[in-house]
């Protein structure tokens, strides 16, 4: 009895791995299509298309740029709010750093034009300083939505790692009379520098992914990553040999910063926590406090201003009558639908997938070492980083178009797609809540012949439920505001409020894109708000039985 | 209330997939997204065509003309489309040669463009010609030639991907019938005027009319609309003296359209007054037939080409995609 119910989990477990392999492989079915008489040759004299090397280039070139600029203002930040441990809204800083991971990419992109366009808020105060303000079409728009997006984020991680530091080194530091800056080198540095690499990595890995802020705010051939480029070889020329050719780059591509990002030791969810540090009282000199607290003004007024422009602008719009247009009514219940769905799929592969790990790592209790199948489970939930949703969503259509309309197959692309994108972020938040379960009834539910689905109910969930509602929070909040996938596959039948944003933005009805950027920010805001306070009391309850 | 959530979650699925069932007697009708917008022609097409076939007439949109052919090449043949509206005559011969379309079997002698019709596949509802719209008040010193143009320094311009966009298309042919194998040099020159270049003509439209650039690539008749609907004379188009391309926006019906009666009724509505009479104030071009009254004397204020460039559509469809190649090399640069 106790090894059926061992295998049950194993199974789900593998089918599910199985399933991310089966989707994944979409992005490869394409190449043994174009196999076949005549195909290969396309392939191969895409490889001497300019453009496809020109895209590879610029792919590398702004992901080490943002990469960089998001690490060099977020060392600052960090520091700043390691010196200033204890003030008012500290919390409330941190917590706002956490909302860009969630926030839709298109409606930052909204916001970034509105502040740093021509006639945005920030270039024109620059202007009018006397200062020439570079043109965000292009690189420049890309570099600062990136930075947007990953300054905070590095500033989490950062923060995470010195949480790491024993509280003993500060105090001594103190005592020893350290100044800042041989604090900084001495104390804070060490910590903060392994803490930086895994954040490089990280940053690196989403930025040579990027979709949604290069093909808005790109400018056009100029500055095409691989992801756009792909997208526009299928839906601009409808040229299949350039479009798998350049999948395949970026696979190549992604699979290198991927491992760069194990070998730095870092995970693409760091930033879903951040260590709390432990506040004590010394006496500080006035000028550092006084540089800190500038420090975090600027860095926290640089995350805090897109959002104020997304409510300033998106209020000003007629947002009565939005609600009144059939197609708003529609995209929001497709949204909804395919968020919820997918998001029930992210939360059902990490439930199995997190169950297999725990099985397995039960099973090497006395061993130590990780087993294969652990191993395995745990790089299959990791598979879409390296073959990211545009790849397979384009290498899905190449293959669906063979047989009937790619167009009908929609919702299940967006749903298992956008599922699979939710997965790395869902399993991190689930593992250690059923791991724990796992540990401490494993041997009480086979003494008692508790398994399978009376298990699940009685034992498993009451212990994951809130590690799962916060996976599927914020799963679903990640698949509402996609717009890689649904950018290949929408039509008029199926349309979700990221891409009525792009058509929107598209016929110039600025008005309709910065009220429904409101709404989408506020339904993904609201959830990151939910899975936060969830995740609080979690901790705090943690805290309390400890 | 998990529970009930979970309900109305399929109770909106139900309502939004069984919105996207076809009800009978529908014509369905692809084109451009600045076409269906509220202030171009879809609405006052869609009631005047809907009083006289007693039917449904549906728009989808796609961002400009060009991708109207990549939407089609990626439905692979599986289309909602009875109509295809908005290829002009750059595509034509190349939009035949995918077999997507069928002869559209009507008489086309109330067609006037320039030049005469005599095509049995698609039938021209406007014409226009491409021209670089300024504003006034940004822009002292218009540009007198394309050469000008591309020499000049004076404001940045938005253009449209000849990948998807008609007047993108239109003006990479331009400089193309100008330069000729110098083409590549100019798109080089061109590169450095350019602030951002966007899918579709509607885009890089309203960036120019929000200020974000000062000059836009468009037809010389768009001033029209600010003159008349504005009451202003700050947007004005430059006129080149090497002459200007020229564009002929079709129509045609697909395979598909061809087994709907609609779909001819509609192509033949095209070429009637009703329909052309809302076209140059809505779309902004010059009417393909006759309308019931004369235009806005405004149309009489505007720059008339001296000379209209056009290549024939076989030209275009033996070189488009080597052209499209060679501009984006020199683009992406």
């Amino acid at each position: 009895m106790a090894t059926r119910s061992l295998t049950g989990a194993g199974t789900a477990a593998w089918i599910s791995v199985l399933a991310l392999v089966l989707l994944a492989a979409g992005a490869f079915l394409p190449l043994a299509i174009m196999a076949l008489p005549g195909g290969g040759g396309a392939v191969a004299g895409a490889l001497g298309d300019p453009v496809v090397w020109r895209s590879l280039r610029f792919t590398l070139v702004q992901a080490a740029l943002s990469t960089g600029l998001s690490l060099l203002f977020a060392v600052p930040v960090a520091a700043a709010l390691y010196e200033m441990r204890r003030f008012p809204g500290r919390g409330l800083v941190l917590r706002l750093f956490a909302l860009p991971l969630a926030l839709p990419q298109i409606v930052a992109v909204l916001a970034i034009v509105g502040l740093y366009g021509e006639r945005g808020a920030v270039s024109r105060m620059v202007e009018s300083a006397g200062l020439g303000f570079p043109s965000i079409y292009g690189l420049t728009g890309i570099l600062i939505a990136h930075v947007f997006f990953n300054m905070p984020l590095a500033v989490r991680i950062v923060l995470g790692g010195l949480a790491s530091m024993p509280g003993e080194y500060d105090r001594l530091s103190y005592q020893l009379g350290m100044g800042f800056r041989a604090r900084f080198r001495h104390v804070v540095w060490p910590f903060m520098r392994p803490a930086l690499a895994s954040a490089a990595s990280l940053i690196f890995m989403l930025c040579v992914t990027s979709f949604t802020v290069v093909l808005t705010l790109g400018g056009g051939p100029r500055a095409t990553t691989l992801e756009v480029a792909i997208y526009q070889a299928l839906t601009f020329d409808f040229d299949i040999a350039r479009a798998v050719l350049l999948a395949g780059v970026q696979i190549a591509v992604t699979a290198l910063a991927f491992g760069l990002l194990a070998r730095a030791g870092g995970e693409v969810s760091a930033g879903l926590t951040v260590g709390a540090l432990r506040p004590f009282l010394v006496r500080r000199h006035v000028p550092g406090q006084a540089v800190s607290a500038i420090t975090i003004l600027v860095g926290t007024l640089f995350v805090l201003l897109p959002f104020a422009v997304i409510i300033w602008r998106g209020l000003s719009a007629d947002l009565m009558g939005l609600f009144g247009q059939a197609g708003f009514q529609r995209a929001l219940a497709t949204s909804l639908i395919l968020g919820t769905l997918a998001a029930c799929l992210a939360v059902s592969l990490s439930l199995a997938l997190a169950s297999g790990m725990a099985r397995a790592a039960a099973g090497r209790r006395f061993r130590g070492e990780r087993t294969r199948a652990e191993r395995a489970i745990g790089q299959s939930s990791s598979l879409i980083l390296v073959v990211p949703p545009v790849v397979i969503a384009a290498g899905w259509f190449v293959v669906i178009r063979q047989f009937s309309s790619a167009y009908a197959a929609a919702p299940v692309m967006v749903v298992t797609i956008n599922a699979a994108m939710a997965v790395p972020f869902a399993i991190r938040l689930i593992l250690p809540a059923v791991t724990g379960a796992a540990e401490r009834y494993d041997r009480l539910c086979l003494q008692l012949g508790l398994r399978g689905f009376s298990r699940l109910r009685l034992v498993t969930w009451p212990l994951v439920r809130r590690a799962t509602l916060l996976a599927f929070a914020f799963s679903l909040a990640l698949s509402l505001g996609d717009l890689g996938v649904i950018a290949i596959f929408g039509s008029q039948d199926v349309q979700t409020l990221p891409y009525l944003i792009l058509q929107r933005m598209g016929s110039y009805r600025t008005q309709d894109a910065a009220g429904l950027a409101l709404i989408l920010c506020a339904m993904t805001m609201a959830l990151m708000m939910i899975a936060d306070r969830a995740g609080k009391e979690d901790s705090a309850r943690e805290r309390s039985e400890t | 209330m998990r529970r009930t959530s979970l309900i109305l979650f399929t109770a909106l699925a139900c309502a939004g997939f069984s919105q996207a069932a076809a009800a009978e007697g529908t014509l369905t009708v692809y084109t451009y997204e600045s076409f269906t917008a509220d202030w171009g022609p879809g609405p006052q097409v869609e009631k005047a065509f809907e009083a006289q076939c007693d039917c449904d007439l549906k728009f989808v949109s796609v961002a400009d003309g060009v991708a109207l052919l990549n939407r089609l090449r990626l439905e692979g043949g599986n289309t909602d489309a009875d109509i295809v509206l908005g290829l002009d005559t750059n595509l034509t011969a190349e939009a035949k040669k995918t077999g997507f379309f069928a002869p559209h079997g009507i008489s086309t002698d109330k067609v006037t463009v320039p030049g005469g019709w005599s095509d049995d596949t698609f039938v021209p509802f406007d014409y226009g010609y491409f021209a670089v719209v300024y504003d006034t008040k940004a822009i002292v010193n218009p540009p007198k030639s394309m050469h000008d143009f591309l020499k000049g320094r004076e404001g940045k311009i938005v253009i449209e991907d000849p990948r998807t966009s008609t007047p993108g298309l239109g003006l990479m042919l331009w400089i193309r019938k100008i330069y000729g194998d110098l083409s590549p040099e100019a798109y080089e020159e061109l590169k450095q005027r350019v602030l951002t270049v966007t899918p579709g003509w509607s885009e890089a439209y309203g960036l120019f009319t929000s200020g974000e650039a000062h000059m836009v690539l468009s037809y010389t008749t768009s001033p029209a609309y600010h003159m008349i609907a504005e009451d202003s004379d700050r947007y004005q188009a430059a006129s080149f003296s090497e002459g200007h391309y020229m564009q002929i926006e079709v129509a045609g019906q697909t395979r598909k359209g061809a087994q709907n009666p609609l779909a001819a009724q509609f192509l033949a509505f095209m070429t009637s007054p009703a329909f052309q009479d809302i076209i140059p104030e809505t779309n902004w071009m010059l009417p393909a037939a006759p309308t019931s009254k004369p235009l806005d004397p405004a149309f009489g204020k505007l720059v008339q080409p001296t000379k209209a460039l056009i290549y024939t559509p076989e030209e275009v469809a033996e070189h488009r995609e080597d052209w499209v190649k060679q501009w984006l090399s020199v683009m992406s640069k």
